[in-house]
């Protein structure tokens, strides 16, 4: 373990309450043919120790590139990444692979979107959960079985002597997702990345897994980063959430205050597109009009200007800044945030100008209509999409 | 697992029944009058002998019969007897040849996988790098240079230049020893592993580049294992289906088909004996060694099914 | 819920779809088989949106693809307007289905990557006629203008060229140029970004509002099943646990089923409770070998022995609201069946 500080160093640093992570200006960029796509296009924060910070955005909006930036995952041959990962006071960007193998596994950990695919099929459970513990720790074959026995058992695995020879196609989904949770947790990681841990899964089965992440985290006081497109699956269990588009933070806030008081348009519209349990059936959904720009050649101006129903002529010149708002703690990226008397101005004057986007969010537009007028906005870029969030 | 190869065995037996008649009936076609070219000239003036010596052979029955008369025969080990080496037989001559083949096409497998299997790994995980750029070069050329060339160099090299080996000869073990008859072994089997090193190493370097995609491998890069252990326990294994079928067929066409190699280093080999026996229309040698290959490549080919099930736990449920 | 019984099925005067005792068994090797759907029952009136809701594997899919008969169920009938699909000859089975179409979870594989748009959204025509394809033109350009596709760009494209959503698009234009009687959509949103999944659920609203559309509406987001069905069903390791008009599920769950999937929803608010729902902690048992009784009963915290050995059936709770449970949350009929008069309180 070499170069990942001493303990006294550490203790210090925790005593002085310094934030475990601190990103500043992180950039990932993909060389490709057709250009370089701004996968992660200059992302800061702060996560202290012991919190849970949640990254909410649609498909391609780069979350999992940050992540995995964040944890150095990233090694594809064709990426430039620029800024500094601090991650307990030591920049992690400069580190090669083998140095961050240090880090991987026991400070660091990462639970995957699909846990259909993120075990070996070949490999048993209890390979697959021990390797790590003997190589990292150092422990003989027998306690790193014993050890992974009650891992099993702490991830509420019935029966962990049988299971623990089982291979993967031998268990469910979310019995998958759980030996995934397991093998995260197996050295005591200081901070732990779930990247869409559920959304492969069952609701009845997220709400386990996630109840047991939230339990692992409060019990082995991890940090954790929880990465999702479904605004609904943070809400009560982070405390805070940063919300990208397009490679960028757009709002970042404590958990209660961005629910209570989201400023940034696209916050605003992600949260009344999805349908929820509470609404009676057949409530009109405010889709928002389009789709997510091309990374590789995203709109000028702020990003999310061809969508919104509040831009205006600025927001296509001019690239909004993430500026504090009056909250603490409450960031946003708008030139006209939701809430101020400028926004109600620009959607008054949008919507006399019939502005086909603003139209659509007022609810004036047919679907149909919505989809072949506004569409265009953000389809002659690119023709293309991720299709998994 | 035992219904399987239960299973697998009865297709085995059903294969070897149609591998055994294609082979019976193609030697048949092979132009040439067997009692002709026994009898030489005095068959082709003497009418009588000539009838004779049909009869003697079975030779004057339905194709049908004879076949079923030799089938017969087969299935209780006797082959026959070479109609050019008369009293010789032809069960007798693959017992004592096959041996020598097989450790040949043993040894060679087994050196190909030795080398192809790092080679094709550092390859995958080295992809367009100078390793990867390097070790395509050498596999293209392993390729291009057909083994009795690089079996000439070989001996060159080894025997004449360096005088370390011998130049051809083969010592049994039973007479002289392992040693002496590795020293025998080892050039051919080289010779012949050079050119299943390169395809090996391909097959393995393409499947790895697939397999290093596989979130899994990511899975295991994040709980900081090191690159070779990732490499060689968690993505060799599932890397290696199509190699197993590989090793399977060519270790088969090995079988038969190290003829210029055994002829090259002057190796009594089964190769070596058919060809003796093509030129000789020697047909029941040639009918025994060609039905004894085929049965072992149909053979090996059941072996190898049942080896992906170790390889991959998930077909073992189908 | 695992509960058979058809007390819920209305009038057949009344519907344009009526599934009867419908049983789908496929074999899995070694003699075993999978129960996949067992004794379903449902009905659909004209117009409606009825939502098929339930975990991973138990039956929806198979159930949606049953009513085309693909493949045919083992028993049970299914009739489309008083016309029993499973017992036609094939010939009048392929008319018959016309008027019900299906569209997939998987926008992009469910179209052939080689042909061209246009000819995609004909291809039932194609079959069916008109056979002129001047006349097919005007028919697929309308269709693919309902659905926000501008026909002269993407006649001559191909799949690739177009997004997810907008290849969900054009499998519901090719769905609707038979004009069907019936669309099934089997989780034609799931497999979609969020802001795209609204467009089409908003759009299908507005589809089925034009052209007098009826929809079997498969997905395994309540919310999504709540927002755009009339009716839910909701299903259970291959059986039909409660089916009620949707506001009134969702308000007052019957069975426990229903109670632990609605309380297992991801909600959008910091302040809603997000604690263990009823203790939770169950996996969904082998089709293979369900449960005796009620196949909930391996999760259900209400479970007891009367569970075990008898199937409960469908009861009335309220008009249009219906439970297959024998401890239901909220007080329900009893049933026929003297088994059900035992009650036990919660
Ligand atoms: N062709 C088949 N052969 C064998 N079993 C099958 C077949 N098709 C479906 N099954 C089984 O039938 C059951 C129901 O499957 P079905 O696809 O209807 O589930 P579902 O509710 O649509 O699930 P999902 O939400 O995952 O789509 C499952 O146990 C499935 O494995
Ligand atoms: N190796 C790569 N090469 C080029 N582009 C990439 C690569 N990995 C990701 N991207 C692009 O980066 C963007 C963000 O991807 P991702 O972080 O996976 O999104 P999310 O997790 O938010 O769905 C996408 O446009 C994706 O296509
Ligand atoms: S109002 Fe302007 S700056 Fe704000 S989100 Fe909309 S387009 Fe961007
Ligand atoms: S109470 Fe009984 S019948 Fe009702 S769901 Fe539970 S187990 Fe089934
Ligand atoms: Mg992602
Ligand atoms: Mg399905």
């Amino acid at each position: 373990m070499t170069d990942v500080g001493t303990d006294s160093d550490r203790l210090t640093r925790a005593e002085h309450n310094e934030p475990l992570l601190e990103v500043i200006d992180l950039k990932t960029h993909f060389q490709v043919e057709g250009g370089i796509v701004k996968a992660v296009d200059g992302v800061s924060f702060t996560l202290d120790r012991g919190k849970t910070l949640g990254i909410v955005g649609e498909s391609g909006s780069g979350k999992t590139v940050l992540s995995r930036s964040i944890m150095r995952l990233i090694t594809a041959p064709n990426v430039i990444t620029h800024g500094e990962v601090r991650y307990d006071g030591r920049d992690l960007v400069t580190k090669s692979s083998r140095e961050m193998k240090a880090y991987w596994g026991v400070e660091m950990a990462m639970v995957f979107q699909d846990p259909m695919t993120s075990l070996n099929p070949v490999v048993k459970v209890g390979r697959q959960m021990t390797e790590h513990i003997r190589h990292h720790l150092g422990v003989s074959k027998s306690e790193a079985r014993a050890t992974a026995i009650e891992l099993l058992k702490s991830v509420r695995i019935p029966e962990p002597e049988v299971r623990i020879d089982n291979y993967p196609h031998e268990m469910s989904g979310g019995m998958r997702q759980r030996v995934c949770i397991a093998i995260a947790l197996a050295c005591g990681p200081k901070m732990l990345f779930a990247d869409e841990p559920t959304t492969a899964l069952d609701v009845t089965v997220q709400h386990q897994i996630l109840n047991l992440l939230r339990q692992q985290q409060k019990d082995r006081f991890m940090t954790m980063i929880m990465v999702t497109h479904d605004l609904g699956v943070v809400a009560g269990r982070t405390d805070e959430i940063a919300v990208m588009y397009a490679g960028k933070v757009v709002e970042k806030a404590p958990t209660n205050q961005l629910f209570a008081d989201m400023r940034h348009p696209y916050t605003q519209a992600l949260l009344w597109s999805i349908p929820k349990v509470s609404q009676p059936k057949h409530t009109r959904l405010n889709a928002i009009a389009g789709r997510p720009p091309d990374l590789i050649s995203p709109p000028s101006g702020c990003s999310f200007s061809p969508r919104c129903p509040y831009a205006q002529e600025k927001c296509h010149i001019e690239e909004p800044p993430l500026t504090a708002g009056a909250a603490p703690g409450h960031q946003f990226a708008c030139w006209y945030p939701v809430g101020s008397p400028e926004n109600e101005a620009a959607w008054e004057r949008n919507l006399a100008a019939g502005v086909p986007q603003t139209l659509a969010a007022a609810g004036k537009l047919t679907a149909t209509e919505e989809l072949l007028e506004t569409i265009n906005l953000a389809d002659d870029t690119s023709d293309h999409e991720g299709a998994g969030a | 697992m035992a219904k399987i190869i239960a299973a697998r065995l009865l297709r085995l037996l059903a294969t070897l029944f149609a591998v055994t008649f294609i082979s019976f009936m193609m030697t048949k076609a092979l132009p040439g009058d067997p009692a002709v070219a026994i009898l030489g000239q005095d068959g082709i003036q003497n009418e009588e002998l000539l009838l004779e010596l049909r009869a003697e052979l079975g030779l004057d029955e339905p194709i049908p019969v004879q076949y079923v008369t030799w089938l017969g025969n087969a299935v209780r080990g006797d082959l026959g007897e070479s109609y050019i080496n008369r009293g010789q037989s032809v069960a007798g001559t693959i017992g004592q040849r096959f041996p020598v083949t097989l450790q040949l096409a043993l040894m060679a497998i087994i050196i190909a996988l030795l080398l192809a299997i790092p080679i094709g790994v550092i390859g995958a995980y080295r992809q367009g790098k100078w390793q990867d750029q390097a070790s395509s070069a050498g596999v293209q050329v392993a390729l291009s240079v057909p083994n009795f060339v690089t079996g000439i160099f070989l001996i060159w090299l080894f025997a004449v230049k360096l005088e370390w080996l011998p130049a051809s000869n083969w010592n049994r073990i039973s007479d002289k020893g392992v040693i002496a008859n590795l020293k025998t072994a080892i050039l051919p089997a080289t010779a012949l592993a050079l050119t299943q090193m390169a395809i090996f190493s391909r097959l393995v370097r393409s499947d790895m580049i697939a397999t290093l995609q596989e979130n899994f491998i990511l899975s295991a890069r994040a709980k900081g294992l090191s690159d070779r252990f990732i490499l060689f326990r968690h993505a060799l294994r599932p890397s290696s289906l199509s190699v197993a079928t590989l090793v399977g067929i060519n270790f088969g066409a090995l079988l038969g088909g190290t003829v210029i190699i055994e002829t090259l280093f002057a190796i009594p080999g089964l190769g070596f004996r058919l060809i003796n026996a093509i030129s000789q229309r020697d047909i029941l040698v040639i009918q025994g060694i060609t039905v004894f290959i085929a049965t072992g490549y149909v053979i090996i080919n059941t072996v190898v099914d049942l080896f992906y099930s170790v390889l991959d736990p998930r077909i073992r449920r189908s | 819920m695992a509960g058979s019984g058809k007390a819920h099925l209305r009038d057949e005067a009344d519907t344009i779809l009526r599934v009867e005792d419908l049983n789908v068994e496929f074999p899995a090797g070694r003699g075993r088989t999978v129960y996949a759907v067992s004794g379903i029952s449902f009905d659909i009136a004209k117009g409606e949106t009825l939502g098929l809701v339930g975990e991973s594997g138990c039956g929806k899919s198979t159930t949606g693809k049953a009513i085309l008969q693909l493949p045919r169920p083992t028993s049970g009938s299914v009739r489309v307007k008083g016309n029993d699909l499973a017992a036609m000859d094939p010939e009048s089975m392929r008319q018959a289905r016309t008027g019900v179409q299906m569209i997939f979870q998987d926008p992009i594989s469910s179209l052939n990557p080689r042909r061209m748009i246009g000819d995609i959204v004909a291809e039932p025509l194609a079959v069916w006629g008109p056979h002129d394809e001047d006349k097919q033109w005007p028919i697929v350009a309308n269709m693919l203008d309902a659905v926000g596709i501008d026909p002269d760009v993407a006649r001559y494209k191909r799949s690739h060229e177009f997004s997810g959503g907008q290849c969900q698009r054009i499998s519901i234009a090719r769905a609707l140029v038979m004009e069907p009687e019936l669309i099934i959509c089997d989780e034609p949103v799931s497999a979609l970004d969020v802001s795209v999944q609204a467009q089409i659920l908003n759009m299908l609203e507005d589809l089925k509002a034009q052209y007098g559309l009826t929809l079997v509406f498969i997905a395994h987001d309540l919310a999504v099943v709540k927002n755009i069905s009339d009716r839910v069903a909701v299903m259970y390791l291959g059986k039909m646990c409660e089916i009620s008009e949707s506001n009134e599920l969702y308000d007052n769950p019957a069975h426990p089923y229903t109670a632990l999937l609605l309380g297992s929803i991801p909600v959008p608010d910091p302040m809603a409770n997000i604690d263990d729902v009823l203790g939770d902690e169950g996996e969904l048992p082998s089709p293979l070998a369900p449960p005796s009784g009620c196949r909930f009963r391996t999760r259900c915290p209400l479970a007891d022995e009367m569970c075990a050995r008898v199937e409960p059936q469908m009861r009335r709770v309220s008009d249009d609201h219906y439970v297959a449970c024998h401890h239901p949350l909220v007080s329900a009929d009893p049933v026929g069946d003297p088994s059900s008069e035992v009650t036990i309180s919660l």
